[in-house]
């Protein structure tokens, strides 16, 4: 637990591995996930909501409304989604799918 | 990680009732090389007898009665495992160096595999090793067809044995090959009969948390590629979405890029999320970029292994390729879908 802010440490998600497990490798953790946080936001903002780094411990995913939740992992970020917007973000929609790949078409 | 590499090794053995999965694990209990073996056996009803059968009747091997190990009995699982360890701490039981379950033959292996998987205290000690998946060379067909169990249980199988191949014609053995390597192409088909050898190294030592093994196992599941099945293959019959394994399938997707790690993380846990019910496994070897070795993945529904970074390549290749085994999901989706993720963590879409 961190003693200044009280928040519980969270054991390791498979998805927070580094992609290069050496010392000294590049990108650094904290680089890769400020990257998780920009693709993630990719995604999520074809449903509304954005997602920020906390301190590099947890997420913190919020609505254009202002609902927000705090979340430990990638996996939670989409339990959390639903929660927020009452229905599933799924990655096979073919809709979604279709406007994910017009932003690399534009990009 | 270091846990992987020194944790116990789980092997699951699974089958439909009657395909010989105890007859199978006496045989492997009297290989030396698998002499420090613990076992759990899990049998439905009042009275188990599947333990009566097995010869070495001891304190490491326990009995889950009154239910079914996937459904009615998973603390039971936990707790028998946890309970061996412990014993195994203190010094009562033998140290034993890999721990067998042996499942009811109506399990649904996958939550046993969860179990294995996921509890937070059973993950430190132990490791999920080979499921090997028994089948009946005489009525395997008609379960697989039938049962959906028996469908899962070859589907999330790392080894098959074809059983009673000794009583069986030879063309249903090969119908049913066929079928499994549909349902499974990533796992090797083994047969036994009374009297001919098996191999327990292959069945359970080598996997890929073996150092010398792990570039073969990798090569088995990319078998899969040679393997894509076609409507004229012979002995493929037209799909029947109302048989139990129609709806399960395994393909092979490549990536000639590398993969970003990240993009293939949220992919991943998002399709996971929603469909993770129906992807029974997932294997991978991923090109993440300037890593020396592939980047490992392993995941059983909604579970998936820490990555395992290999050191080299097993061949030439240099392409991501993962393996579906999926349920009622479509590949083409499934293809596009990780294709468009990937393509945000591109190089040029970074920059963009």
């Amino acid at each position: 637990m961190c003693g200044l802010c009280g928040v519980l440490g969270n054991e390791g998600d498979w998805t927070d591995a580094p992609a290069r497990p050496f010392p000294g490798a590049r990108p650094t953790r904290r680089a890769q996930r400020l990257q998780r946080v920009r693709l993630v936001n990719a995604v999520l903002a074809q449903f509304g909501l954005v997602l920020s780094d906390w301190q590099g411990a947890k997420y913190q995913l919020s609505s254009r409304t202002g609902r927000t939740e705090v979340v430990d992992n990638l996996a939670q970020v989409w339990l959390a989604a639903e929660r927020i917007l009452g229905r599933a973000c799924d990655p096979l929609d073919r809709s979604l799918v279709a406007r994910l790949e017009q932003i690399e078409q534009m990009g | 990680m270091p846990e992987q590499t020194t944790s116990i090794p789980v092997n699951v053995i699974t089958g439909f009732l009657g395909s010989g999965k105890t007859t199978l694990l006496q045989r492997l209990l009297a290989a030396p090389e698998l002499a420090d073996t613990a076992v759990l056996v899990n049998e439905f009803g009042e009275v188990g007898l599947d333990h009566h059968l097995l010869q070495r009747l001891d304190d490491d091997i326990v009995l889950l009665q009154s239910g079914c190990l996937c459904c009615t009995i998973r603390g039971d699982l936990s707790g028998a495992m946890r309970d061996l360890y412990s014993r195994r701490e203190r010094g009562e039981i033998r140290p034993f160096r890999r721990l067998v379950v042996e499942t009811t033959g109506l399990a649904d292996p996958v939550p046993i595999l969860s179990t294995v998987m996921a509890e937070p205290v059973l993950r430190h000690h132990f490791r999920l090793g080979n499921v090997v998946t028994t089948v009946d060379a005489v009525n395997g067909l008609m379960h697989l067809e039938r049962q959906e169990e028996s469908a899962k249980q070859a589907a999330v199988a790392d080894r098959i044995v074809i059983t009673k191949t000794d009583i069986a014609d030879a063309s249903g053995v090969a119908e049913l090959r066929c079928r499994l390597a549909r349902l499974n192409p990533a796992a090797p088909q083994l047969e036994t009969a009374p009297g001919v050898a098996l191999d327990p190294d292959l069945l359970l030592t080598r996997d890929l948390y073996d150092l010398d093994g792990r570039a073969e196992e990798v090569r088995w599941w990319l078998a899969i590629e040679s393997e894509r099945p076609s409507a004229a293959a012979p002995g493929h019959h037209h799909l029947d979405v109302n048989r139990h394994d129609a709806r399960i399938h395994a393909f092979c997707l490549r990536f000639e890029r590398s993969l970003d790690w990240n993009a293939f993380g949220i992919w991943l846990t998002m399709l996971l999320h929603i469909h993770g019910n129906d992807v029974l496994r997932v294997k991978g070897m991923l090109n993440v970029g300037e890593s020396s070795g592939p980047v490992v993945i392993h995941g059983v529904q909604h579970l998936v292994h820490p990555p395992d970074h290999l050191p080299q390549w097993p061949d030439a290749d240099r392409s991501s390729r993962i393996v579906f085994i999926v349920r009622g999901l479509s590949r083409d989706m499934i293809e596009r879908s990780l294709a468009a993720f990937a393509r945000l963590g591109a190089p040029a879409a970074a920059a963009a």
